[in-house]
């Protein structure tokens, strides 16, 4: 039975593993000490479950519990590590690397250290949304100390050649940071087989709760470290002070537990499911694909329905959860920065949808988004204006728009 | 953001919905907006040549929900009216039938220039002064 709304935007969060949810009720009750309180059992009951939660994070990136400092997500995490990282080593260099589609937690954390006095570089990714290996290599100066590359996209699901680029950072003795929110979890992820010093991820984009993630900090090889930006009792070695969120930290492990254990299993399946609902909407006429499709996360469609308005198009399929790149949605009018990075018309960035699925997306879902999503892409060309001049041969770049 | 009752209306049932023949001398046709703003509006009306009322209004509109209900809106409240009458409709008696929220008033800043550009290409297809628009949106 299909249940309504469908929800398909896992991207911007997921839903809670019900066995997440289990295992971290004791923890608001009856288990409720601070696991800094160091002289009496409700301490040490806290400081072992956050220990235990600190080894199953550290266990799916195969990285060491020590190198697990946790925060309230990913937005801090990557403040942290930028910001951290700048402070901490300004001495060696102010030049930063990074990239134009990053989440704006990296981008704006850029913005403030270029206040601090860095330079940062922004490279443009292909059309296809992954950057050129040369690109990161010729962008390198005598100041670089952080490369900063996401993992996997949020908006279009491209995953990077993290490796290669780790590789390239490292062989510089430059200090290299990903934002993995979108790919822990979901695709295999390894700090130290990908060479990555500083990592930020999130619970609640892989079935776990929401305020809570995490930075790895790399120990060794080289031993990294970050400057604090939460100052007080000098909670995870220093680098993140306050009180640990011990319900959500226990939440978080076991979050990364299941993704463990199902993670492989799950890729093959959502995948399916992914190339099934991107192939049916594709015989929609004058549709297409954002971003790469080979190097790209297993739950990830990002489709543009040429000539029809991505805001106008969510509001025709109600019943599904979807988001778009349009510029309706936000304040600012202007469409998604990400997609506009990849050289896309604006006129092509306000006509998509990002499909995002999830451990909980069934086969009767995406029948029901396949079906709905042709209807209302067909009703909406009925009523679009641009729709008719492209039938009628009328080349729209020849027409001088009335802008407003 | 919630959409209002009557734009939810005009989205599913939109009125008016067309083309006109815009060669036709008593048809305007108002298209304004850009692709690359994420709204378009074609708004065409039909004028009676003996009274001067605009007996019939179509629209096209490329956009969200609120740009559809504007302009669907635009052409019901078109027909029927002079063109003296047609030219007075104010964007904010759009917003407030439609009860748009501040981030979708320039939704109905647009029908209303839609509303302007088709009478001012009836008017000179007449052979008339097109009327200055003394509210300049632009």
């Amino acid at each position: 039975m299909l249940k309504f709304p469908i929800y398909l935007d896992n991207n911007a969060t997921t839903p809670m593993d019900p066995g997440v949810l289990e295992a971290m009720i004791p923890y608001f009750t009856e288990k409720f000490g601070n696991a800094a309180s160091r002289n009496h059992s409700f301490g040490w009951t806290a400081e072992e479950a956050v220990d235990y939660a600190r080894e199953q994070v550290a266990r799916l990136i195969g990285a060491s519990s020590k190198e697990i400092i946790f925060t309230s997500g990913a937005t801090e995490s990557n403040n942290l590590a930028i910001k951290g990282a700048y402070e901490m080593y300004s001495s060696k260099g102010n030049h930063i690397i990074t990239v134009t589609t990053e989440h704006k937690a990296v981008l704006d954390a850029c913005k403030k250290a270029e206040k601090m006095g860095a330079e940062v570089t922004y490279l443009s990714p292909n059309e296809d949304g992954l950057i050129n290996l040369s690109d990161v290599e010729s962008a390198i100066t005598d100041k670089t100390i952080l490369i900063t590359v996401m993992y996997g996209n949020n908006e279009i699901g491209v995953v990077q050649d993290i490796p290669a680029i780790a590789a390239i950072a490292k062989k510089n003795g430059i200090l290299f940071h990903t934002d993995a929110t979108q790919a822990v979890g979901k695709i295999p992820v390894n700090v130290m087989e990908d060479g990555i010093d500083l990592m930020s991820f999130t619970g609640h984009k892989m079935y776990g709760p929401k305020g809570v993630g995490a930075l790895y900090v790399r120990r060794k090889n080289p031993r990294v470290k970050v400057t604090s930006q939460m100052d007080g009792g000098g909670h995870e070695r220093g680098m993140r002070s306050g009180t640990l969120n011990v319900p959500g930290i226990v939440g978080f492990g076991k979050a990364c537990e299941i993704c463990q254990n199902e993670m492989a299993e799950e890729a093959v399946r959502l995948s399916a499911m992914r190339d099934r609902l991107e192939k049916e909407l594709l015989t929609i006429e004058e549709s297409y694909v954002n971003g790469n499709v080979k190097h790209r996360l297993p739950h990830v469609a990002n489709i543009s329905f040429k000539f029809v308005e991505g805001e106008g198009l969510m509001m025709g399929v109600k019943d599904i959860a979807v988001s778009s790149g349009s510029a309706c949605t936000s304040a600012s009018l202007e469409p998604s920065y990400v997609l506009k990075s990849l050289g896309l018309d604006d006129e092509l960035a306000h006509s998509s949808l990002r499909f995002g699925l999830g451990r909980f997306t069934t086969e009767e879902e995406i029948d029901y988004t396949i079906d709905h999503v042709k209807t209302a892409v067909n009703k909406l060309r009925d009523m679009s204006p641009l729709w008719e001049m492209f039938k009628d041969g009328i080349d729209l770049k020849t027409i001088e728009w009335a802008e407003h | 953001m919630a959409y209002s009752e009557k734009v939810i209306d005009h989205y599913n049932n939109p009125r008016n919905i067309g083309t006109l023949n815009k060669e036709a001398k008593n048809v305007g046709t108002g298209l304004v907006g850009a692709p690359e703003c994420g709204d378009v509006m074609r708004l065409q009306i039909e004028v009676d040549d003996a009274t001067g009322i605009i007996k019939d209004a179509k629209f096209k509109t490329f956009g969200c929900g609120s740009a559809i209900a504007s302009s669907s809106l635009a052409t019901e409240w078109l027909k029927g009216k002079s063109v003296d009458e047609a030219i007075q409709i104010d964007n904010m008696d759009i917003v407030e039938e439609l009860a748009l929220p501040p981030v979708k008033i320039h939704c109905s800043v647009l029908a209303e220039d839609a509303i302007k550009t088709a009478i001012n290409d009836y008017r000179v297809k007449q052979g008339l002064e097109p009327i200055v628009d003394d509210k300049k949106h632009y």
